[in-house]
């Protein structure tokens, strides 16, 4: 299934306006056709991994715009704090973890004060969770526009993707306010919270589709997802620096790409030096799951009509 | 000239039962994947029978040309929607392969985007959004798009305040504002009041005449021979029928109500009756003698009845009473010719033919009951068959029947064509106090 041609090829098979009654019952209009089909599709012939349709998602960006822009103006209705949610989670969850973990127990945080060092890992992390989270719900719970609305599938939890950036914006601006209480001096590091950024949303969005898809056709990782996702946190350095982990289990902790994105983090704040490898190595792994997510989704799309 | 749809070969097969790969749950398909050594032993078990699987669409092939209007029929299940589901690439073909020479758009189900918390204005472009309107294009027609939905004043209200009709409206007005080549409809026209019906079909009747191709699916047998020049009819997957409209709409309705436009019994035996008389033909001939399952509206058409007196000096009379497709009883009536009103019938076989005018029924399908009784010397009723034969009323547009230039539903079981006078005065000529019309002493 494919849309060929642009969209000027598309503008000049418009047909002209005829004033009504002129036209006869039956008569044909002179209407110009497109040379070659601009939507052909048929029974799948041996193609197991469909190849992404670049230009087609580009004609839909509207669509996702509009779907974001749903997602957060419908999440924070008939609430009485409204976008404020989006603040006071990961704020009190700073607050509990720095008194039970910094203050009870004394986990050290590389000289970074513990509630810049916590919130520092639970901004990115809380942004991914709840991507992932909205994302595995997104295709099902649209099931009524996939089974009458033809569009790119892959729109839907990419908006839920783009809808959490919109909380990371918004929870980052208290980041921000805590560098300055703490006086963490401002550094030319902190530009680099943007491919930081950058690299948790291509992060999430590549587990994003590969659950999303995989929701619709075994409604089993719903259950399994919560409990993934815990695991996944603690195999994450957020309430505790790398540095704690034994030498020998540290290759364990960097392949999980959350663990560059977090200390980058925690370096572009204390204007510490960038583990460069550990980062690279994130961005890596992070864009090897988003195309083994496009590929699942795209071959699992095609049924989601019938099986949704 | 070449089509704007080809569609070839196009099946869709549903498997059911929970064995079939797309319905597994993880569990099951982890087993059968440990299973698969063994599976020449447990094929029995693991492959569906052929029975759980259904063809909801098998082998259609059809070709569309530009600025056709083409209705897809037939019952529940026929596959109708699931054609339209093909075409518009919301699912794919098991079988076959279709190409489409402009865009399509779909009318199908109006409304399934609106979010209830949003309010008017925003699901409307959120709505067009989806259904591919660019931004730009629907803020040019947003006025027109609201003033069409006659929801104004609710525009910035969260929908899930609005009545069922409003939102239907709304999502129905969006969707009319659609520019593509292709357009599909299934069951819109049966949205809100009378007066938005009225609205919704002169929209189709405007797209129309914009050169715009139509595939409209319904089950309004009048909706579709009014709208379509074409229909293809469906049953059971496979296309059936493909034809002019008339002609496909009257073999349907005769097949499903198994009543054609005659109706004969070969056998005296079987034939509807008494030992005074009994019934061996009725048929819808026209002018010309043809047995007709269509009639023009304006055109006569005759409904005839052979029946067989079985005993002498017997005062009978026949008689007919049609009824519409909702069951309204348009008219009975009998023979009351002077000929045979009083006179006792030798045995023999009569042929009496009830002759309708042209231009006094309305279009659509009409169902004949056929009885034959005596009036003298006591009421008697010899025999009387119900759904005998069947007739469709059609009308083109050419503008010289009751309809006039008008194009929508036109109401009312009959539709006579009748004498109107007006008179032409000149302001200044008419006496004061007298608003028109001639007195009536002159």
């Amino acid at each position: 299934m494919a849309i060929t041609g642009n969209e000027s090829v598309l503008e000049s098979v418009v047909p002209k306006r005829v004033a009504p009654g002129t036209r006869e019952r039956g008569a044909q209009p002179s209407l110009a056709l497109p040379e070659q089909p601009l939507i052909t599709g048929g029974a799948p012939a041996g193609e197991v991994w469909p190849s992404l349709n670049f230009r087609e998602l580009w004609a839909y960006r509207e669509l996702l715009y509009f779907l974001t822009w749903r997602d957060i103006k419908v999440r924070y209705k008939q609430t009485a704090m409204g976008a404020a949610w989006a603040v006071v989670q990961p704020f009190v969850t700073m607050l509990v973890f720095t008194l039970f973990f910094s203050i009870f127990i004394g986990v050290p945080s590389d000289s970074i004060p513990y509630p810049v060092f916590v919130y520092a890992g639970l901004l990115p992390w809380t942004f991914f969770s709840s991507a992932v989270n909205n994302c595995s719900g997104s295709l099902v719970g649209s099931s009524a526009l996939i089974t009458k609305v033809y569009f790119p599938r892959m729109v839907i939890p990419v908006a839920a993707v783009g809808a959490g950036l919109v909380d990371l914006a918004v929870a980052g601006a208290i980041l921000i306010g805590l560098v300055f209480v703490y006086g963490l001096a401002p550094t030319w590091n902190l530009l680099m919270l943007l491919p930081l950024v950058l690299i948790t949303t291509v992060l999430a969005i590549g587990v994003g589709l590969l659950i999303s898809a995989l929701t619709v056709r075994y409604r089993d990782v719903r259950h399994a997802l919560p409990f993934v996702l815990q695991i996944w946190m603690f195999a994450s350095p957020i309430i505790y620096p790398q540095s704690v982990v034994p030498v020998k289990w540290r290759w364990v902790l960097t392949l999980n790409p959350l663990t560059g994105v977090i200390e980058g983090f925690r370096s572009a704040l204390a204007g510490r030096e960038f583990d460069w490898f550990a980062l690279g190595l994130a961005a890596a792994i992070s864009s090897a799951l988003l195309v083994t997510g496009v590929l699942v989704f795209r071959r699992l799309e095609r049924v989601f009509a019938d099986l949704i | 000239m070449r089509p704007i749809i080809k569609v070839e070969n196009l099946g869709k097969q549903y498997g059911f039962g929970g064995l079939h790969p797309s319905y597994m749950t993880f569990r099951e398909a982890a087993a059968a994947t440990l299973m698969k050594p063994f599976r020449r032993v447990r094929r029995r078990g693991l492959q569906p029978a052929s029975a759980e699987r259904l063809w909801a669409l098998k082998d259609v092939s059809f070709e569309i040309e530009p600025g056709e209007v083409v209705g897809l029929i037939g019952d529940n299940g026929a596959g109708k929607s699931t054609l339209l589901k093909i075409l518009s690439r919301i699912v794919e073909p098991t079988t076959g392969k279709f190409e489409l020479y402009g865009r399509i758009g779909s009318l199908l189900e109006v409304g399934t985007g609106f979010h209830p918390d949003l309010s008017g204005r925003e699901n409307i472009f959120l709505n067009g959004a989806l259904l591919g309107i660019k931004r730009v294009e629907l803020q040019r027609r947003f006025d027109e798009i609201v003033a069409f939905s006659e929801i104004e004043q609710f525009i910035d209200l969260p929908v899930k305040w609005y009545s069922s009709g409003m939102y239907l409206r709304l999502a129905f007005s969006v969707a009319a504002h659609l520019n593509t080549e292709i357009l599909t409809m299934d069951e819109v026209l049966a949205v809100g009041d009378i007066s938005f019906q009225q609205k919704c079909i002169d929209k189709v009747n405007e797209i129309r005449e914009q050169g715009r191709t139509i595939l409209f699916v319904s089950h309004s047998m009048a909706a579709v021979t009014r709208l379509c020049e074409r229909v293809i009819l469906l049953d059971k997957g496979r296309v059936v029928s493909d034809g002019p409209a008339a002609e496909v709409v009257n073999s349907y309705m005769g097949e499903s109500l198994n009543v054609a436009a005659v109706r004969e019994w070969p056998d005296p035996r079987s034939a509807p009756g008494n030992e005074v008389v009994r019934i061996r033909r009725v048929r819808v001939r026209t002018k010309e003698g043809d047995t007709a399952p269509q009639v023009d509206i304006r055109s006569p058409v005759g409904i005839e009845i052979i029946y067989e007196v079985l005993q002498p000096n017997q005062i009978l009379t026949p008689s007919f009473d049609l009824f519409n497709e909702q069951g309204v009883h348009v008219f009975a009536v009998h023979d009351v010719g002077l000929e045979w009103r009083r006179e006792p019938r030798p045995v023999g076989r009569y042929v009496s033919t009830m002759w309708i005018p042209g231009n006094a029924l309305s279009e659509g399908h009409l169902m004949v009951q056929a009885s034959i009784l005596s009036y003298h010397p006591g009421l008697r009723l010899h025999t009387r068959e119900p759904n005998v034969v069947t007739f469709q009323v059609v009308e083109s547009a050419e503008g010289d029947s009751a309809r006039g230039d008008y194009v929508g539903a036109v109401p009312g079981v009959v539709r006579p064509l009748l004498p109107w006078q007006t008179d032409f005065y000149q302001m200044t000529d008419m006496p004061p106090g007298d608003i028109g019309g001639r007195r009536v002493s002159e």
